[in-house]
């Protein structure tokens, strides 16, 4: 069964990327995760992503477009990245999550990937 | 206090209401569902049942005052309810009607009601229930925890675990799961199906590797609480008396494990000073008794390891020659991979990591490939066989497996060196 964990980020979380003090664990703890969970052989897809701030978002409004900058929320918690995982159940995608820096840094959110859609 | 048959004292305050209702949830929640379930092997009818009682008593107290026995008023309220759900059958309560009667007198105003919660722990861990389900059975039943308190300390989704106490309980009812102790001969294996139970609420990551002792995650409390009921209900059992002395070696050990600032303390390097005591001595007599049985058994073997290891502080050596022994009578006993990875620790402690090293190399790959503490334990015997390299790979991978935040970062500070 394939599950997206979604990695969420705090602010504090996401700073210590180019925090000298930080950054050293930070990239360590992440560095370590994604080396296990690939070696683990379950990984179908994964990135890490550019701050928010970076972000930029459309939408269509009344036939007219809509771009702004930043992400389409601002919330205290950020998307920082995700995995795309194929594991038996929603137990072990649970365990994964659970071992990423994210659990104690954010949230993780698992999400069942959807199969396609039947032909008609 | 003097007369137990008084008339209901008058009306105490809504906070004493709410107290003495709690109070009367957390010391009886477990008397009372073993009590309502015992008749029928109903769990969940028993469980909906007790829950209208206390809040029936939250209604009904603050106007009539707290009855002089609440357990009893509790359990009639309860018992009530379920005739009610069940009327369009045939009652058969006689037992609980002879009980009911009895603690309605006068002079039974104070004594407790009847304790059936040993046989609800044998049905909990009956080996027709799924392994995964009896400890949230347990913790449910007996205390009373909630499904998604449950559900967050066995890192599955609350929905699920509801779903799984749910079918767990219609099996009980259905298959007709006796609500008795078992006969003499069942007993010793269905014993260790409760004992299991009890300590895999304590959580399992701690006892693997000396200086990884990690169960913040667990229900340790929990634990402690069943275990220590089950002495009291089975007092001659020396491998009830080695779990609870197990537990309380580790948990006395509890507040030297994290810093000041919130680090994590490996076990060689904590303030024996923070141990508590009062723990530590319980669980020698514990294991004294335990061995005045003369039934040895893993929970007694395993308390064993700790006990030496407590002992280190006050000896100033750790007795390693020891360790040895017991490990490895732990490994004729109950070969674990737990059991085999500790029992590598030991060895790298001693000096002799090439055989820490072949003692690991012996484990299927496919059994170790997440276990945390085989990679802590693997690193370290390569570093004692200079053997950064690899050492340094195993780092990583313990490093990538662990799930607490402060054992992760520990462990990026030992690499960093």
């Amino acid at each position: 069964m394939q599950f997206m964990l979604i990695m969420n980020e705090t602010e504090a979380e996401r700073n210590k990327r180019n925090d000298p003090a930080e950054a050293g664990a930070y990239w360590g703890g992440w560095t370590a995760f994604v080396q296990a969970i690939q070696q683990a052989g379950i990984v179908i897809n994964g990135d890490g992503l550019q701050p928010p701030h970076t972000a930029t978002t459309l939408r269509i409004r009344d036939g007219k477009r809509v771009v702004q900058d930043g992400p389409f929320a601002d919330t205290k918690e950020q998307l920082g990245g995700y995995f795309v995982i194929e594991v038996p159940d929603l137990d072990t995608a649970l365990e994964w999550a659970a071992k990423s820096p994210a659990a104690s840094g954010g949230s993780i959110e698992i999400r069942p990937i959807m199969p396609p859609p039947p032909q008609g | 206090m003097g007369d137990a048959r008084v008339t209901p004292a008058p009306v105490p305050g809504k906070d004493r209401i709410v107290e003495t209702v709690v109070g009367a949830a957390r010391a009886s929640y477990g008397r009372l569902i073993a009590l309502l379930a015992a008749r029928d092997g109903d769990l969940a009818a028993s469980e909906d049942a007790l829950s209208e009682a206390f809040a029936a008593a939250l209604k009904v107290w603050p106007t009539r005052g707290i009855p002089a026995n609440p357990d009893a008023w509790l359990l009639t309220a309860a018992r009530n309810r379920l005739i009610n759900a069940h009327r369009h059958e045939a009652v058969k309560a006689r037992g609980m009607d002879e009980i009911l009667r009895r603690m309605d007198a006068p002079s039974a105003a104070r004594e407790p009601i009847p304790d059936q919660r040993l046989a609800l722990m044998f049905v909990c861990a009956h080996p027709a229930i799924q392994e995964d389900v009896r400890t949230p059975l347990m913790l449910q039943t007996i205390l009373g925890l909630d499904a998604a308190q449950i559900a967050s300390a066995f890192l599955v989704s609350p929905t699920t675990m509801g779903q799984r106490l749910v079918r767990a309980k219609a099996k009980i009812k259905a298959a007709g799961i006796g609500f008795k102790i078992p006969d003499l001969d069942a007993l010793p294996e269905r014993l260790e199906d409760v004992l299991s139970a009890i300590y895999a609420a304590f959580g399992t990551s701690f006892d693997a590797v000396a200086g990884s002792d990690d169960c913040t995650m667990s229900l340790a409390e929990e634990a402690i609480f069943l275990a220590r009921l089950l002495v009291s209900l089975m007092p001659q059992e020396p491998e009830a008396l080695g779990l609870l002395a197990l537990m309380l070696y580790v948990d006395a050990r509890k507040a030297a494990r994290w810093g000041t600032d919130g680090a994590f303390v490996p076990l060689k390097g904590q303030d024996a000073t923070l141990w508590e005591r009062g723990k530590i001595i319980e669980a020698e007599d514990l294991l004294v008794r335990a061995s005045r049985l003369n039934r040895l058994g893993r929970f007694q073997i395993e308390a064993a390891i700790q006990s030496i290891h407590v002992q280190a502080p006050i000896t100033g050596t750790t007795n390693w020659a020891a360790l040895r022994s017991f490990h490895e009578l732990l490994l004729t006993h109950r070969p674990s991979i737990g059991a085999f990875v500790s029992y590598a620790a030991v060895l790298q402690a001693m000096g002799q990591g090439r055989s820490a090293l072949e003692v690991l190399s012996s484990l299927n790959a496919s059994d170790v490939s997440t276990y945390q503490p085989f990679w802590v334990t693997l690193a370290a015997a390569h570093r004692a066989c200079d053997e950064p390299a690899a050492a340094a790979v195993a780092m990583e991978r313990a490093i990538g497996l662990t799930e607490n935040p402060m054992v992760r970062a520990f462990l990026l500070r030992e690499r960093a060196g």
